[in-house]
């Protein structure tokens, strides 16, 4: 990873290695994004807006495995990164993989969970809490899938022993991408007065 | 990939995430509204502290990044204050909607 | 450590890296500098397509229901997809493509000191995004129902619903295009701070950064984090428009003011994001040319920051008549009031780097003063609308218009000619024709004038934005208002006929010109030291800085310049 591409590349005058800085930049503008949107439900939820009471209709149950199966994620996808500084691609590469399952397995229970509200007649256009329900927690998905296509170029990568760094920075997204879902779940899921 | 720290141990922080998962959820089992929003949105701070502390290094990083995520949230502080005056507001609110009515929308074209 | 300016080597293709095709090279490229070019390219065809619907909209105003030369009939729905276009394309496909990613792609790199963007592909799939939503704007133009109409502010529910705005996909295809250019201009802000920030040539302090290069940054900054919540309204505004939510749809709950607040969080911010590149073009320029060193680089530097973090409080002073809440229109006055406090300073600063200096009227230093002299009326005037009182009369009237034009305008256009004036020797290796170069500025500022002063006036009269055809106001249907009309529409055929002056030297100068030197100006700042154009990899030996970029006339020096990469002698 040091001899090719630009000399700029490998400069590092703040002392932070430029793909992570570039990953928090990316990071603080996802904040305001998905923040954007938190507001937005937020404002209309303080206000008493028709429809919000939904909220005790979503499965708690389904938010809290959910939850618990993004957070072991992003244990395994930390511990691929411990496996990558000891320089152990092979097990780097067995726990990016966990990872990616976790994600299957999350995108499972989301896609379970769609199909039983639609068909209850709750869908996109029922109500501004739906509208929100599925915007926000469609927009995170679209988030998990990048991060998992993701994760599989960069597990074959590292496989043949290239850009071992790269996988720090998918862990710090995948982490940012487990963070809103952990903001996602209370005001989705449990605040339901 | 050159800087050498000590690792936090990943598992108990894991450990540490899904005890406060549980008492999330069994918050609203009390049926307290106050203390439900506590359980509720504190623990989700206190989680996301914890992920990005450790999982994501936030512990060893510059100040900097420090800085930009602080601010990053203060400024979203900012644009709520800043529209909920307006956006909660109720008044005003009867607004008719025309596009159902056919007969209404050529009225005003 | 031995580079000085005379160290650079002279010969072209001394460079050992390999030839790329030029499929790869001008077409895929990754080298920071053609990547500029595309981009700068790209907004100087979007600015003809900008200026051509601004001629059919003025041509319209003047002679209302004659057909319009080269155009055709301007009706009503066609006249507000003009204006809405205009003002879209103006702002987002050419002030922030050329200003912004042009210059800084071609600038950062360059001025501070090393041989490309820190990822460059990155910046080449910015470049390609932007050059998607480009093209799915113009196509939005030709689907059926036409371009959409509903102004670049896009309020809902004109702009959310089909049966209102008449533009079902018209106005889906805006959205996505300016959708698309703000993930564009994120991931190439993204690639340009962390160049800056990291990227810089051994013994660059923070303190000896070109202006240029700070207030690019610092804009890019600012860009990041307003569009973020914008980008959360889009896909809302999109839902709205595609699938039937009602997120900003008042007769099921959703809340329009919701969608300006979004807006505005950015429409504000976002001025001084296209303001603060011109500005650091502008000082760049004018230390050059008066041979003088920056007054008060600190203080223009902080009070940068200074209105960045003030733009995110000001917002609302755009909807103080959207029916907020009173009290607040009281704060957004104190706060718009305020941040004019900032910019004055830099103002000054400006002014009195100028003080005392020897000036040559080249002509970027004609660009750069007239900057000064026109932005000032633009901010001037700002401070009159700030005022929510006197707001409540001007909202919406053409002395907004007039005011807006008179900040947009000097940054986006005469902010365009400065640099490419004053940067044309580096980029091309050859130099500009100064007569013509003259004629195409008197041919330009002057008819500028004529057409916005007027507006001024037309706006006090109670003349108000976004009416195809004043005949059918009595009150404004008079004729001393039609001649005030008229007069700004032919200054504006002036300007344009003006224009070809430019393109003639811009490509005759770039194949005919005169030679250019390394260092044409006398320059201090990195870009200056090597090769006109650069090579690739821009250095032949990447530079050390010892200095600041603004030490001119420095007594004792026998030069009146001091390239930031000169060792200083050993006494
Ligand atoms: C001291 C500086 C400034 C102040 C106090 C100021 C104030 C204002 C105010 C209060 C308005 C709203 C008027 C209304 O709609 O009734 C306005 C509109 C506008 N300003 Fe400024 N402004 C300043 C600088 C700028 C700059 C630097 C730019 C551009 C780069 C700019 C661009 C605009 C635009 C585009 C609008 C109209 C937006 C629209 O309604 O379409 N302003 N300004
Ligand atoms: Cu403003």
């Amino acid at each position: 990873m040091s001899t090719h591409g630009p000399i700029a590349t490998h400069r590092s005058a703040t002392g932070v290695p430029s793909g992570r800085l570039a990953i928090w930049w990316l990071l603080a503008s996802e904040i305001f994004i998905f923040g954007g949107l938190v507001v937005c439900f937020v404002l209309f939820k303080l206000n008493g807006t028709p429809g919000f009471e939904d909220a005790s209709l979503t499965s708690t149950a389904a938010g809290a495995i959910n939850t618990f199966v993004l957070l072991t994620s992003s244990l395994s996808i930390v511990l691929a990164h411990a496996a990558i500084e000891k320089g152990d691609s092979a097990k780097s590469f067995t726990y990016i993989w966990y990872t990616i399952g976790g994600g299957f397995v999350f995108l499972g229970i989301k896609a379970y969970e769609y199909t039983g509200k639609i068909l209850h007649g709750h869908t996109l256009t029922d109500n501004l809490f739906w509208s929100f329900y599925y915007t926000m927690t469609g927009l995170h998905a679209l988030h998990v899938i990048g991060g998992m296509v993701i994760m599989a170029l960069i597990s074959f990568d590292i496989r043949k022993g290239h850009n071992y760094q790269r996988v720090e920075l998918i862990g710090i997204y995948w982490h940012f991408v487990d963070l809103v879902w952990i903001f996602l779940f209370p005001l989705l899921y449990i605040a339901n007065f | 990939m050159s800087e050498t720290y000590a690792h936090p141990n990943y598992i108990k922080i894991w450990f540490w995430l899904l005890i406060l998962l549980a008492l999330s959820v069994a918050g609203p089992m009390l049926e307290i509204p106050a203390l439900t929003i506590l359980t509720a949105f504190g623990i989700a701070v206190v989680k996301a502290f914890l992920v990005a502390a450790n999982f994501m290094h936030l512990k060893f990083e510059k100040k900097i990044i420090w800085f930009l995520l602080i601010l990053s949230m203060c400024l979203l502080g900012v644009f709520f204050f800043g529209a909920a005056p307006d956006v909660m507001m109720t008044e005003g609110d009867q607004w008719i909607d025309c596009i159902a009515d056919k007969s209404c929308v050529e009225q005003r074209l | 450590m031995s580079q000085s300016t005379s160290a650079v080597a002279t010969d072209t293709h001394a460079e050992h890296h390999e030839e790329l095709s030029f499929l790869y090279k001008y077409i895929l490229p990754i080298d920071h500098k053609i990547i500029a070019m595309q981009y700068i390219f790209t907004g100087m065809i979007m600015a003809i397509v900008g200026g051509y619907f601004a001629y059919a909209f003025r041509m319209q105003l003047a002679f209302p229901g004659d057909l319009v030369p080269l155009y055709g009939l301007v009706g009503p729905g066609e006249y507000n997809m003009l204006v809405t276009n205009h003002g879209t394309i103006m702002i987002f496909w050419v002030a922030m493509p050329v200003l912004i990613a042009g210059f800084g792609n071609y600038l950062i790199p360059l001025m501070i000191g090393c041989d490309d963007m820190v990822f460059p592909r990155l910046n080449r799939l910015s470049y390609q995004i932007f050059l998607v939503s480009a093209l799915v704007l113009i196509l939005s133009f030709f689907v059926k129902g036409g371009g959409f109409g509903g102004a670049w502010t896009a309020y809902p529910p004109l702009s959310s619903v089909a049966e209102y705005s008449l533009t079902d996909w018209g106005a889906s295809l805006w959205l996505l295009a300016v959708a698309l250019e703000f993930i564009s201009f994120l991931l190439g802000g993204i690639n340009f701070v962390t160049t800056a920030m990291n990227a810089r040539a051994p013994g660059m302090k923070m303190l000896d950064i070109p202006i240029a290069v700070w207030f690019i940054v610092v804009a890019v900054i600012l860009f990041m984090a307003s569009v973020g919540p914008l980008v959360a309204g889009a896909v809302m505004l999109f839902m709205d428009q595609r699938v039937g939510t009602t997120f900003f749809l008042p007769s099921a709950g959703g809340d329009p003011l919701l969608w300006e607040h979004l807006f505005w969080f950015f429409g504000h911010p976002e001025v001084y994001v296209v303001l603060l590149p011109t500005m650091g073009i502008v000082a760049e320029i004018i230390t050059v040319f008066s041979r003088k060193k920056l007054f008060g680089y600190r203080t223009v530097l902080y009070t940068a920051f200074a209105t960045g973090g003030l733009s995110f409080v000001v917002w609302a002073h755009h909807q103080f008549i959207a029916g907020i809440d009173p009290r607040m229109a009281n704060v957004f006055t104190v706060t718009t009031v305020l941040i004019s406090i900032p910019l004055a300073e830099m103002m000054f600063s400006y002014i009195a780097t100028l003080y005392g200096g020897s000036i040559e009227l080249k002509t970027p230093m004609l660009w750069a003063l007239s900057f000064l002299a026109a932005f000032l009326i633009g901010g001037v005037t700002g401070i009159y609308l700030g005022a929510s009182a006197m707001d409540v009369y001007f909202h919406d009237s053409y002395f907004v218009l007039a005011h807006f034009h008179y900040t947009f305008f000097p940054i986006t256009i005469i902010g365009m000619f400065a640099a490419l004036t004053y940067w044309f020797p580096k980029m091309f290796g050859r130099m500009m024709n100064e007569t013509l170069g003259k004629i195409h500025f008197w041919g330009t500022f002057i008819p500028f004038n004529c057409i916005f002063l007027p507006l001024f006036f037309l706006g006090l009269a109670g003349q108000h934005r976004r009416i195809y055809n004043y005949d059918h106001f009595p009150d404004l249907a008079t004729q001393e208002l039609q001649d005030i009309r008229v007069f700004a529409t032919y200054s504006l055929i002036v300007m344009i006929f003006f224009q070809l002056i430019f393109v003639y030297n811009f490509f005759h100068s770039m194949f005919k010109g005169e030679k250019a030197t390394e260092n044409p100006w006398k320059s201090n700042t990195l870009e200056w030291t090597t090769l006109s154009p650069p090579p690739h990899g821009n250095f032949k030996v990447l530079p050390t800085v010892y200095r600041g970029p603004y030490e001119y006339s420095v007594p004792g020096r026998d030069e009146d310049y001091w390239p930031q990469n000169e060792a200083p002698k050993k006494s």
